[in-house]
């Protein structure tokens, strides 16, 4: 089996206007930052878009937003990013917000075949608005519904061939469970690897989720070999 | 509020902090108080980017751009240390496995409601990781200034901005006082040094009863 396209143009190539995108990444950390280039620069407009962040003015999702290449972001926390708020205030830009444990959740639901979760989280505020709320055990739940996307764009340390991917670090995140909810995971990897040279057992995503594995171009982060331990 | 009374409010609440605890500590005030964890104290820091076990960076140390605490500040690992996707993140959260989470706040109310993400007229930033912290962890401290900037009270008899979370708080901490929620309402445990129970009653809108052990602060 051999999921790699070489090319990262190639390998976005069928995603069309109003396709709804789930993105990697936790604040600068595994953002599929080479599939969001080519995404900008092959144009395509209307897009939903999944993820935790929106990155920042020139890295990651932000580029897509100055492009002006999204219709609607459903994210946890968009920090500070100016071009992001611009948008939200002249209307260009629809919003949904979700607590980040919930998000994480619905879409581990849209991935896992549940049709939906009751959580504690949020009940009794904003974000459980027009949702169906129920106790049990003197507690109170809100009904989250799941969530799917077209295409999942997933950011890997290592990956194979076969689609099996391993993370680094807190570039995890968000990475693994949006790779079990797309109709299309594409993965792009900081490292190709020959097919059986990663150790089934440190293995974080299975190939089964993946269809398209392409080697990342460009990091924006340094490569260093060990996080720093502290005696 | 000066950086001297922000710091007296890290240090007490890092009191709260216990041995053998898996702590989340929100940004701002809280996360100041990992610095001031009692000698003696081996506590595991959590943080919903997807680490447990982390401390600050050495000075030398640049940092690494695949690792990073919830506010996305670089941190460094600490022996024991492991590292997990958002999904497991949220499950222990939200599954009642941390045992303390410290928090800041703009209002907490009689009855331990909680508003502390959005202010009106503000741009809104997002919800992030804190309902499902304040609904998730066993204890929840909120670590924050007895006054707004405008110098007017915080711990209500009823919350104004939007919630957090629903009864979720056990603790507030602020410069003049140590205040916990209880089913009757609000008792007040501990007060400031050179501080009296009149002046934190003043600054405070919500009704106080005051613990007939009631400590002074130490920090």
């Amino acid at each position: 089996m051999n999921k790699v396209i070489p090319d990262l143009k190639q390998a976005i190539a069928d995603i069309q206007d109003g396709a709804t995108i789930m993105m990697g990444g936790f604040g600068p950390c595994g953002i599929p930052e080479n599939l969001i280039q080519a995404l900008c620069d092959q144009g395509t407009r209307q897009l939903t878009v999944i993820s935790n962040n929106a990155g920042t003015e020139d890295l990651g999702i932000g580029l897509l937003l100055r492009n002006h290449q999204v219709k609607k972001m459903i994210v946890s926390d968009v920090g500070q990013n100016r071009t992001f708020e611009e948008l939200v205030r002249h209307g260009k830009l629809q919003i949904e917000f979700c607590p980040q444990g919930t998000l994480a959740e619905r879409i581990r639901a849209g991935g896992a075949g549940l049709g939906g979760f009751y959580t504690p989280t949020g009940f009794g505020t904003i974000a459980a608005e027009n949702k169906e709320a129920r106790a049990w055990n003197g507690r109170h739940y809100v009904l989250e519904l799941p969530l799917r996307a077209h295409f999942a764009f997933i950011k890997a340390r290592k990956g194979d061939p076969f689609g099996n991917l391993m993370y680094r670090a807190t570039a995890r995140n968000f990475n693994p469970v949006m790779a079990t909810a797309a109709d299309v995971t594409i993965a792009e990897v900081e490292e190709l690897v020959e097919t059986g040279s990663l150790n089934p057992d440190e293995i974080h995503t299975p190939g089964i989720y993946v269809r398209r594995v392409v080697p990342g171009a460009h990091n924006a982060k340094p490569p260093r070999a060990e996080p720093e331990v502290r005696k | 509020m000066s950086k001297h009374q922000r710091e007296l409010i890290a240090r007490r609440a890092a009191w709260e902090i216990q041995n053998g605890f898996y702590v989340n500590l929100g940004p701002g005030i809280p996360a100041l108080a990992a610095r001031f964890v009692p000698e003696g104290v081996e506590a595991v820091l959590v943080s919903e980017s997807g680490v447990q076990g982390f401390g600050p960076l050495h000075h030398e140390h640049k940092g690494d751009r695949d690792l990073v605490d919830a506010a996305n500040e670089p941190v460094a690992l600490t022996p024991g240390a492991s590292l997990f996707s958002s999904v497991d993140a949220y499950a222990m959260i939200r599954g009642g496995h941390l045992d303390l989470c410290i928090v800041g706040g703009f209002q907490v109310d009689e009855r331990g409601n909680l508003a502390n993400w959005m202010l009106p007229g503000r741009m809104v930033h997002g919800i992030g990781g804190v309902m499902d912290l304040a609904c998730g962890a066993k204890r929840v401290v909120v670590a924050m200034e007895h006054r707004t900037p405008a110098k007017k009270p915080k711990i209500l008899r009823n919350c104004t901005l939007p919630l957090t979370g629903l009864g979720v708080v056990h603790r507030v901490i602020t410069e003049l006082a140590v205040i916990d929620v209880t089913p009757q309402g609000l008792v007040l445990r501990e007060v400031a040094a050179e501080v009296s129970v009149d002046e934190v009653c003043r600054e405070t809108e919500a009704g106080l009863r005051v613990d007939k052990d009631l400590k002074i602060i130490q920090v």
